[in-house]
């Protein structure tokens, strides 16, 4: 059972999947047909989220390196493997998708019919539409997720990346919000342009990772070095003598796309041998730059963010929820696993670059956010925001920094569903998000505003709940190595607090507007989502250890090995 | 040196083509004995499948009788494992362009008949194609693939777009075969003979003979010139077949007014057939390996820059075009211009992973892009339209069609886990494993290229899952159509999964004369 928990936790959403289609071709009623769908795609995501919980248990933060992984050769005559594990740089990122994922297929679950009044037959509500087609692509959204996280071979890697695109552009597109068709290609466009890139890169550094001309250049600059890396096990001589590398099953390939044996090369300073490669520019920096854009197209970092906002707000709650909580972070993570891992010497070179467009996605970001009048569109906004301080912590190349980082990844991965179910609460009900089309509606809704509170409060950074942990993190740690950075991306927190109080004020106090003199309160289905967010947002305010032990021996490993090239 | 055999040795290894040619005379008098019955179409398709099958047969008995390739007719044609490969693709595009013929509605019963023998005609000539190693059996393979074209393409004969489409064709054609020929006059006269084996090694023994002579520098280079030029003209013949930019005006109008089973069968099989001449011609014999004064040579012909700068105008015209459009075999047709395009990253890769790529991509292109051409014949044939508008809701009113038709477009697109991703990505891997800077720039352009076509393939998929349809009134694709559908559906998706005995296949295929 544990050494094949990440495939279960990959493959049960897409098994599910695969169990509606079969349903469809059987002769059923429609609400059979939707309830069984629904059924199935909670109980493939639960399974998932027991799966990620179990590796939450049992993940050893002591020992640094790999667990859970298990190889397969699938591609024996290219060295493709099926190889999947996790270490302090993903085991987070696994642990939250299956969280998210479950906290999405609740929220796509039917109206209890509590607030249902209000709906219009004509404009059903997205989760009574085409219900198969949705559970199949959420769920195959799941694996892609995991997946993408889990895998430790680029071409898997990518692969589970470019599956998650298809699914995303279908839910944005056919249950989305009146600009869906506009939103769900303009995301689609974007990260496939990104995307391509990262294929290319993928091919190079395939290619370079057994150049034997290179292998041989390393042999004689660093004898010692060379040697270490045959008898670890990051090279292995191959029965005709040439240098290269093995599969899991102990056979000879002249090439890996292993990203833990790439790290290592890379590590060593192997792609720094290349000579300039393009326009005079060296292979390192090239692949670097080509890597970046594709992962920072998903982060989003600004100029690259426009898809977001569209995205965001055309998609139904449970998708937003998805692509803030899980798919932001595979921008961030993405350069801490190719970026930063394979090509540390450019990483140095670039890490002044990557704090400054940090600064300007936290405070340009929270900029905007003062000037939205639509809910979710400040929401979004405010996303991009914080994964500027990602940026900021992980480019400030100091230990504080990097934890700061990655948690950050995480407790943004709570918060910021959390915003995205708040707005879809009020959406339900009232059919629009216009922050002024509200007012006082804190009388009514109590329990709703309480909720809201905790969440726009852990996410402004008040003490106690997980956002302040995370960016006091970053801004701890980036302050001795980047002063003005830091002082500058701490004014945001000014502007967050200014956007976030402001907006409470116009929605929630004041004098109630009599439109809305009835509104329901949460029902169960919404607090089914939002609690287990909220109190996890609490404890890892308090008590953000049960995350930074698992994480921080890796990430202090890698971070060791970047500041070395 | 490659053993030749005499004609009369020879015709133990022409079998296919054999049966092919009496088939295809055959398949009339067939046709005349089952004139009557009500199961005339029925009856062609089993015939022709039959005689497709005969030849498939012979091709591998004919392929075990020689563990290396061998030169047939004194050295006309070849059998080599390239050749080989090329014949079974062909004989697989024919058959599924017969299997098609009968549910597509579009070939009359009475004419049935002519169709599948006028397409084994074909099937020879894209054989000639890929075996032929004599500049004049080119021609011959050619013009025959051509020649019957003209007359597939205009087979609606009170269909004006078809006529229209069936003269384009024959005008481009007759052009772009005059420009072949003219180039094949040059390289005779460089090379004093038409035969294409050993192509390299006579062009150097030549520029070694003018340099003993004390021919002047100038006069080499203006040797030089005439290869470039020559080889640039031969190549106008094959881009016209594979509809390469700037040979490619005639691509749209003849897709859009031929009917639709015979231009899913043009995309895809003569398109083949081009590519495995282009190979041999370039890659085959042009080659240059080893030895230190060939920079020098005449025989250094910059090929793989000039086919890398066609391949990424190919492809950028190609996408761009298919942009606006709304008629979706015109789109399809600028996306196979597109595709021409990519396969030719293969061609300028010049190496033998390229040539593999190049394979391979054409297993996988078969696949897909014949399945997008089913669905826009059934769809046009029921619902009469092939404009875009069309496909609004399609979703609803033929669903596996639709599933079916956004896979082949996903898979045309590229993204994993589809064949397409795999078929590119070898292509973009040939070009990157050669490592210079204008390869680079090449898969760059490439690649970006397929972010752009992602936007018209997905207005397809848009209009036919998100936007409405404007009637609810179902269209009733055929079951056969279906099982068809279903059958290239799971192709693209095992071998978009798992793609190993593919690579094997199309990397064994890689052994071509004068490379070994």
């Amino acid at each position: 059972m544990t050494n094949h928990l990440l495939s279960l936790i990959v493959f049960a959403p897409a098994v599910a999947a695969m169990l509606i289609c079969v349903s469809l071709t059987m002769p059923m009623q429609k609400a059979a047909r939707d309830n069984l769908a629904r059924f199935l795609a909670l109980a493939a995501s639960f399974i998932a989220l027991l799966g990620g919980l179990w590796l939450w248990v049992a993940y050893d933060g002591t020992a640094s390196g790999l667990q859970f992984t298990e190889r397969a050769t699938w591609i024996r005559s290219l060295g493709i493997e099926y190889s999947v594990g996790v270490d302090g740089i993903s085991v987070s990122m696994v642990i939250l998708s299956t969280l998210i994922s479950f906290v999405a297929t609740i929220a796509s679950m039917p109206w209890w019919k509590r607030a249902d009044e209000h709906s219009d037959p004509a404009h059903p509500h997205f989760s009574e539409v085409k219900v198969p087609g949705y559970m199949v692509m959420l769920l195959i959204l799941q694996t892609g997720m995991s997946g993408t996280f889990a895998s430790l071979d680029m071409f898997l890697f990518f692969v589970f990346w470019e599956v998650m695109l298809l699914p995303m552009y279908f839910l944005i597109g056919i249950w989305g919000g009146p600009r869906k068709e506009y939103a769900a290609i303009k995301f689609f466009l974007y990260t496939l342009a990104g995307s391509v890139l990262l294929l290319l890169a993928v091919i190079a550094l395939y290619y370079k990772s057994g150049d034997p001309v290179l292998l041989a250049r390393l042999s004689q600059l660093n004898p010692e070095l060379f040697r270490k890396l045959l008898s670890d096990g990051t090279l292995f001589r191959g029965p005709s003598g040439a240098v290269g590398f093995h599969l899991g099953d102990g056979s000879f390939t002249p090439h890996t796309f292993d990203m833990v044996v790439l790290a290592r090369l890379g590590q060593a300073g192997l792609f720094d041998l290349v000579g300039p490669f393009l326009a005079g520019v060296t292979f390192a920096k090239l692949m670097w730059v080509f890597m970046f854009i594709a992962f920072a197209v998903k982060v989003p970092l600004v100029p690259l963010h426009t898809w977001l906002p569209d995205a965001h707000v055309e998609a139904p709650t449970p998708i937003s929820v998805i692509l803030a909580g899980v798919l932001l972070k595979m921008g961030i993570y993405g350069m801490l696993r190719f970026n930063w891992a394979i090509l540390p010497s450019a990483t140095s070179a670039f890490a002044a670059l990557v704090a400054a467009f940090g600064v300007v996605n936290v405070v340009y970001a929270a900029m905007v956010c003062l000037a939205q009048r639509d809910l979710k569109k400040l929401i979004a906004y405010s996303s991009v925001s914080h994964m500027g301080f990602s940026l900021l912590g992980m480019a400030a190349m100091t230990e504080a920094g990097m934890s700061g980082a990655v948690l950050n990844l995480f407790t943004h991965g709570l918060i910021s569903p959390m915003l995205f179910l708040i707005v879809g609460v009020i959406y339900d009900r009232a059919h629009h998000r216009e922050i002024e089309g509200f007012g006082g509606i804190a009388q009514v809704v109590p329990e709703y505003t309480a909720v809201m509170g905790l969440a726009f409060f852990a996410s402004l950074g008040l003490p106690g709940l997980a956002g302040f942990v995370s960016e006091f993190l970053v801004l701890n740690g980036s302050f001795m190595t980047l002063p003005w950075h830091t002082a500058l991306a701490a004014t945001s927190a000014i502007i967050t607090v200014a956007y976030y109080l402001w907006t409470i004020q116009r929605m929630f106090l004041g004098s109630l507007n009599p439109k809305y003199s009835h509104l329901p309160d949460l029902n169960w289905r919404e607090r089914l989502t939002l609690y287990p967010l909220a109190a996890l947002t609490l404890l890892f305010g308090f008590y953000p250890n049960v995350m930074l032990s698992l994480i921080n021996a890796d990430l202090f490993r890698l971070l060791r090995q970047v500041k070395g090239a | 040196m490659l053993p030749v055999l005499n004609n009369a040795d020879s015709l133990a290894y022409f079998w296919p083509e054999m049966i092919l040619t009496a088939g295809a005379m055959g398949v009339f008098l067939f046709d005349l004995a089952v004139a009557k019955s009500p199961r005339r179409i029925l009856w062609l398709t089993v015939a022709s499948l039959g005689v497709l099958a005969a030849a498939a047969l012979a091709t591998s008995h004919v392929a075990g009788l020689s563990p290396t390739p061998i030169g047939l007719f004194n050295g006309l044609l070849v059998l080599d494992p390239w050749a080989v490969f090329f014949k079974y693709l062909s004989w697989a595009v024919t058959a599924l362009a017969i299997l098609i013929a009968g549910p597509s509605l579009e070939v009359a019963s009475e004419r049935m008949g002519e169709y599948c023998a006028l397409l084994l005609a074909v099937a020879v000539g894209m054989s000639l194609m890929a075996s032929s190693t004599d500049m004049l059996m080119m021609v011959i393979g050619v013009e025959l693939v051509s020649m019957v074209s003209y007359a597939l393409a205009g087979f609606k004969k009170h269909d004006r777009k078809s006529s229209e489409a069936a003269l384009k064709y024959v005008v481009y054609g007759g052009v772009a075969s005059g420009m072949m020929l003219f180039g094949m006059s040059y390289l005779y006269g460089l090379l004093g003979t038409t035969n294409l084996v050993g192509t390299a090694a006579r062009m150097n023994a030549q520029a070694a003979m003018l340099a003993q002579a004390g021919v002047a520098a100038s006069v080499a280079g203006a040797g030089r010139v005439a290869m470039v030029v020559a080889v640039v003209l031969v190549l106008s013949g094959v881009g016209y077949k594979i509809a390469s930019v700037p040979w490619h005006m005639w691509c749209p109008d003849v897709y859009e007014g031929a009917p639709t089973p015979f231009t899913a069968f043009l995309s895809v099989g003569p398109k083949a057939a081009g590519f495995a001449l282009a190979v041999r011609i370039l890659y085959g014999a042009m080659s240059v390996s080893g030895g230190a004064d060939l920079a020098t040579a005449v025989a250094d012909v910059p090929w793989p820059q000039v086919v890398g700068v066609i391949a990424g105008l190919t492809m950028t015209v190609g996408n761009f075009a298919a942009l606006n459009q709304t008629n979706l075999k015109r789109m399809l047709a600028y996306s196979s211009i597109a595709h021409a395009g990519y396969i030719l990253m293969g061609v300028a890769a010049a190496s033998e992973t390229g040539s593999q790529s190049v394979a391979l991509y054409l297993v996988v292109y078969l696949f897909m892009n014949l399945g997008a051409f089913l669905v826009v014949g059934i769809v046009g044939r029921l619902s009469g339209s092939e404009s875009i508008f069309e496909y609004r809701g399609l979703s609803a009113r033929a669903p596996f069609a639709a599933v079916a038709f956004a896979v082949f477009l996903f898979s045309l697109t590229g993204l994993p886990p589809l064949a397409g991703f795999v078929g590119k990505f070898h292509l973009f891997k040939a070009l990157v494993d050669r490592g210079g800077s204008w390869q680079i720039t090449l898969a760059i352009v490439g690649l970006l290229n397929s972010a752009v076509s992602l936007y018209y393939y997905a207005r397809i998929v848009k209009a036919m899952f998100l936007d409405k349809p404007h009637t609810e009134e179902r269209i009733a694709v055929p079951a056969s159509y279906n099982l068809l559908l279903g059958a290239l559906v799971g192709l693209v998706l095992v071998f978009g999964v798992y793609f190993d005995g593919l690579r094997q296949l199309a990397g064994s295929s890689v052994v071509l004369f004068g490379h070994s």
